[in-house]
């Protein structure tokens, strides 16, 4: 398992396969959209009985990354619990998993939208967003007019998600995406769904001509936006 | 509807009280023997199972004796007395129209209605309110009604309960859940007799197991009904050069054309959609007299199915050319021909599908096979033995389906506290879940009160609570609507529906189809040439395009392996060249040869092949087991060969042979064909196999673990249409042996592979390989090698593809020979 070079924004990077971003200069690494215990929120409000696991599986995928790359830093780009109970659902075994994990190098939650304010006690600072290196990173990225936004936002929040055609087969997974401005991270929590990067919710959020990091079969392969094919669940209207 | 003809020698009258004597007597009917021997064992209570060909008064058998019970009883039957199960929506209520003829015509006094998801909601709450004496429905309706809380009083009196087409629904997770629903009518109505309605079937003891209340075949007379005359069915002589290879058949089409033209109408059935387009592109383009032909699939637009199957009932069409999608239904009087195109791989289906023409049992139905190449002419000729011999294809026998079993669970919970001994009493009657473990029975239970999942922690999120009194019931009543929206086990793939343009729905097709498409494409359905050009909010944008031949081939659709019955037939006919007589010149040249080059494959070994060409070695093995089991054969050999350094390049599967390449010569074939090839192999290929994942999909649909997705809902419910792949993934590596998982594996094994098939010949060839060692490719190689490289493509394609490719390998098979002085 091999993650794949690029650079940003003056940046050099490493797209690893299991969605995680390193950043070998700062020693750090980046995850985003953890969401744990998202299995847990559907059985809580009654709409189905998801297995138990997404959580763990979610920390075993995490803490190999922390193996593969042995940062000083990790930082978790918003959304990493699912809701404001998800920490108080957390099983005891998984809650000292995350304790541990966390103690074990410097670590920032930034806050999303499904956990504004990252639940105490388990470790770790937390922020709104942060600068580093010449990169911003937030959860999601920020909108206005042109010249106001800068250049280097690494962010989450929309699952990208792409599929590209081989030998008339379709290949899809989760995906980096950038247009050289913003960077968005694939989302890493087990039960975490997609968005295609050609579906209309993209539209706006990446100038033309973006590329995709897509992680199928273990590996990351780049893409470029024309190499992408259409999924039936990108509806245009 | 042919209700009954006037040649029983029985006297109608002492049996038929009145006004039912004088209606038959004025109609010019005498009841059939099994008529009357219905209505004897509904007068001692008993219930039955007829068994009767298309044609012989099957449906008024089941009815005649609830027609009778209620007009004794003057109109006095308070509340439902006859349920009327049909697999298919349209037969219900096809079959209540036909019946309102001889209620009004006795004037009885007798309310009969239908209820299908199409029944306004109006109708339906009046319904339970005040049930009509005579119901039309369906499984799936059937267990809705039974989770209503009114259920116990809405059933109360009922006396019959008639379940038409059984065959079609015994084997299958329809089943499953009518057997559950039957099982607890037993329970509400004690007295309730059952009759099942059936076609002809290979084995009656099955039917009579799954009709029976104790799940044993007791209590559940058998009547058969008189056999038809025997069908008139002939192979067609092909006047065209029979091809080697393909399964379109199109090279016979004008010979078929010229059948059209002289009969009156036609059913032309084929084995796939793409099929079916094909030969309706293909018999329009040759329809000089312009005739009324149509086109009849399952991923057309239901108001244009409704609209053919209306022309039909009029006697408007020459002819209609149709898939399984016209297996069953409501009879058409006019059809007096049925043309099967391509091998009908099961002497069952194909006696079905024959009994599609002429209703009238003292005439013999009429039928043409069209063999699509050369192992085709085979199999047509061994279902023609079969026929004769009056053999049919035995069904494996598989366990009733857990997730099938969740949902009945919930439902039940839904219409009244129980508690686990009773319910588990209650199911084991059913008869596919008469041997149901009590540990798996308390596991699907779990799984339905809270998942049942080993990490605990979701005991306080429960769907089922557990009372005082140990009675579980419905925990909310959200869970009760939830119930509803998703109850039914027909879980289809997602599907996009295919415009002109923005305007017209020509039909739907799955979504792995369009994803492999670029626009431009052009492709064929509903009987044109479109051009894909692009998705837009679920639907598929096309235009109609110009040129012939379609960039990708078309859409597939289901195509059902050969018969286990059928493929020894084939195997004796090659074994026996005695019988080779009766086939085309052309065949029996090529088996000719075979033997002068190679040998023929025997009836009880396995004849394996192998020779190199090109830079490869190719090994063939004649396993005659169905398409399926040799994909998964052919999955457990590679890896076996890539473990051995034999370095397999790919392989292909057929219906009769498996084919398999490599960098280097496969050796020690004993071992490599050993029975422990279903032992580890196996195990690693399905964990990682995707057949498994939509497997699972499935079972976690109908098991409720995860929600349908229903029209109209794609665009809001991203959040709530969970995907089944990560639930699966996250599900397999923490908790492998969850009840879901084990269902999942379960039906894998039963349905999909053919795992039992490929088991079965493994134990069978033991010591029995035959091995030839070729310089080059034998005759009968020729086919598959033929489907080398049109496989990956949706797994059929046109048969003109053949080309050069196939001229070389004809010669280089052939070279040599010559035929005519072979010694015979």
């Amino acid at each position: 398992m091999s993650g794949l070079q690029f650079s940003f924004s003056g940046a050099q990077l490493v797209a690893d396969p299991s969605g995680a971003l390193y950043w070998p200069a700062e020693h750090t690494l980046m995850v985003a959209d953890l969401h744990f215990e998202k299995g847990s929120s559907f059985a809580a409000r009654g709409t189905a009985l998801l297995p138990p696991y997404d959580t763990r599986a979610t920390l075993e995928a995490l803490a190999r990354a922390v193996r593969r790359h042995r940062p000083r830093r990790v930082i978790c780009l918003g959304d990493s619990f699912h809701d404001l109970g998800a920490a108080g659902r957390l099983a005891n075994g998984d809650q000292t998993r995350l304790r541990r994990l966390v103690a074990a190098q410097d670590w920032l939650w930034i806050s999303g939208n499904h956990d504004p304010q990252p639940p105490v006690g388990l470790g770790g600072d937390c922020q709104a967003q942060i600068r580093l290196g010449g990169l911003v990173l937030r959860h999601a990225a920020e909108f206005g007019p042109d010249a106001a936004l800068p250049s280097g936002e690494v962010s989450g929040h929309y699952h990208p998600k792409a599929r590209v055609r081989l030998r008339a087969r379709g290949v899809s997974g989760r995906c980096f995406v950038t247009d050289g401005r913003r960077l968005i991270l694939p989302s890493f929590g087990a039960f975490t769904g997609g968005l295609d990067v050609l579906d209309a919710g993209f539209a706006g959020v990446l100038a033309p001509q973006f590329r995709v990091y897509l992680l199928a079969r273990g590996g990351v392969y780049a893409f470029r936006q024309h190499q992408l094919s259409v999924p039936p669940e990108a509806l245009a209207g | 509807m042919s209700l009954a003809t006037a040649t029983t020698t029985e006297t109608a009258a002492a049996v038929l009280p009145q006004p039912f004597a004088d209606w038959f007597a004025h109609r010019g009917w005498t009841p059939h023997p099994h008529q009357l021997t219905m209505l004897t064992a509904a007068r001692a209570g008993e219930s039955a199972l007829l068994i009767a060909p298309t044609g012989g008064g099957k449906t008024l058998a089941g009815f005649l004796p609830s027609l009778i019970e209620l007009a004794a009883d003057g109109g006095d039957h308070e509340g439902l007395h006859t349920l009327y199960i049909s697999p298919l929506k349209a037969l219900a209520v096809d079959i209540h129209r036909n019946l309102e003829q001889p209620i009004a015509e006795m004037a009885l006094p007798i309310r009969a209605e239908s209820r299908t998801g199409d029944t306004p909601s109006h109708k339906r709450q009046r319904q339970r309110r005040q049930p009509p004496q005579l119901l039309m429905t369906t499984p799936e309706s059937l267990s809705l009604l039974l989770s209503y809380a009114d259920a116990a009083r809405m059933f109360r009196d009922l006396r019959c309960v008639i379940i038409d087409e059984l065959h079609a629904v015994e084997d299958n997770k329809r089943g499953d859940l009518l057997s559950l629903a039957l099982a607890r009518i037993a329970r509400l109505a004690p007295a309730c007799r059952r009759v099942g309605l059936s076609a002809t079937v290979a084995e009656p003891a099955r039917l009579l197991r799954w009709l029976s209340p104790h799940g044993d075949g007791t209590g559940v007379r058998c009547v058969h009904g008189r056999a038809g005359a025997r069908p008139d069915i002939s192979v067609l002589v092909s006047r065209a050069d029979l091809p080697w290879s393909g399964h379109m058949g199109l090279h016979a089409l004008p010979q078929v054309y010229e059948l059209i033209r002289g009969a009156k109408t036609t059913l032309v059935f084929v084995n796939t959609r793409a099929q079916s387009e094909l030969v309706f592109q293909e018999l329009w383009r040759i329809n000089d007299a312009n005739l009324p032909i149509a086109l009849h699939h399952g991923s057309l637009a239901r108001e244009q199915r409704r609209k053919v199957e209306a022309a039909m009932a009029r006697g408007d069409l020459a002819a209609v050319v149709a898939t399984s999608s016209l297996d069953l239904g409501v009879d058409w009087a006019a059809v007096d021909l049925v043309v099967q195109i391509g091998a009908p791989k099961g002497a069952t289906r194909l006696l079905q599908r024959i009994g599609r023409s002429n209703h009238q049992l003292d005439r013999p139905s009429r039928a043409v096979l069209v063999p699509a190449n050369r192992f085709e002419v085979l199999e047509c000729h061994a279902a023609l033995d079969a026929i004769a011999a009056h053999t049919l294809d035995g069904k494996p026998e598989r366990p009733g389906g857990l997730d099938v079993l969740a949902q009945h669970i919930l439902g039940m919970a839904c219409a009244e506290p129980f508690t686990d001994d009773a319910l588990y009493d209650e199911v084991t009657r059913a008869a596919p879940y008469a041997d149901l473990p009590r540990p798996e029975f308390q596991d699907v239970l779990d799984f339905v009160a809270h998942g049942g999942y080993a990490l605990g922690g979701y005991e306080r999120f429960r769907r089922l609570s557990l009372d005082d009194a140990d009675q579980y019931r419905i925990a909310a009543p959200v869970f009760a609507q939830r119930y509803r929206m998703n109850a039914g086990t027909i879980v289809e793939s997602p599907t996009l529906k295919v415009r002109l343009g923005r305007g017209r729905v020509l039909g739907e097709v799955e979504e792995y189809f369009v994803t492999a498409m670029a626009p431009g494409d052009t492709f064929i359905f509903a009987g044109r040439l479109l051009r894909f050009e692009r998705i837009h909010e679920m639907s598929v944008e096309t235009t109609v395009a110009t040129g012939d031949a379609p960039k990708v081939p078309a859409y597939a659709g289901g195509r059902l392996p050969l018969s286990t019955h059928l493929s020894e037939r084939v195997r004796a006919r090659l074994a026996d060249p005695a019988s080779w007589a009766e086939l085309p010149p052309a065949v029996r040249e090529w088996l000719q040869i075979q033997q002068w080059r190679s040998v023929l494959p025997g009836r009880d070994d396995l004849l394996i092949e192998t020779f190199p060409r090109g830079n490869k070695h190719y090994l063939v093995a004649y396993c005659f087991e169905g398409r399926n089991a040799h994909q998964t054969m052919g999955m457990l050999l590679t890896r076996r060969m890539e473990r051995a350094g034999f370095g397999p390049l790919g392989f292909v599967a057929t219906d009769y042979v498996l084919a398999i390449w490599s960098l280097r010569p496969a050796r020690d074939l004993e071992k490599l064909f050993d029975e422990d090839m279903l032992g580890d192999d196996l195990e690693a290929w399905m964990a990682e196999s995707s057949m498994l994942r939509r497997t699972f999909r499935t079972v976690a649909v109908i098991a409720g673990l995860i929600e349908r997705r229903h029209p109209g809902q794609e665009k809001t419910s991203r959040q709530v249409t969970f995907n089944a792949d990560l639930i699966y993934d996250v599900l397999r590596s923490h908790e492998p042996n969850h009840i879901l998982l084990r269902a999942t594996r379960a039906d894998a094994a039963a349905g999909l592979t053919d795992i039992r098939r490929v088991a079965d010949m493994l134990a069978r060839i033991r010591g029995r390989i035959t091995h030839r060692a070729l310089d080059r490719v034998s005759p009968l190689a020729v086919p598959v090698l033929l489907e080398v490289g049109r496989e990956s493509i949706f797994g059929a394609a046109v048969d003109d593809l053949l080309g050069e490719q196939a001229d070389d390998l004809i010669t280089e098979a052939t070279e040599g020979s010559d035929v005519k002085e072979l010694p015979f």
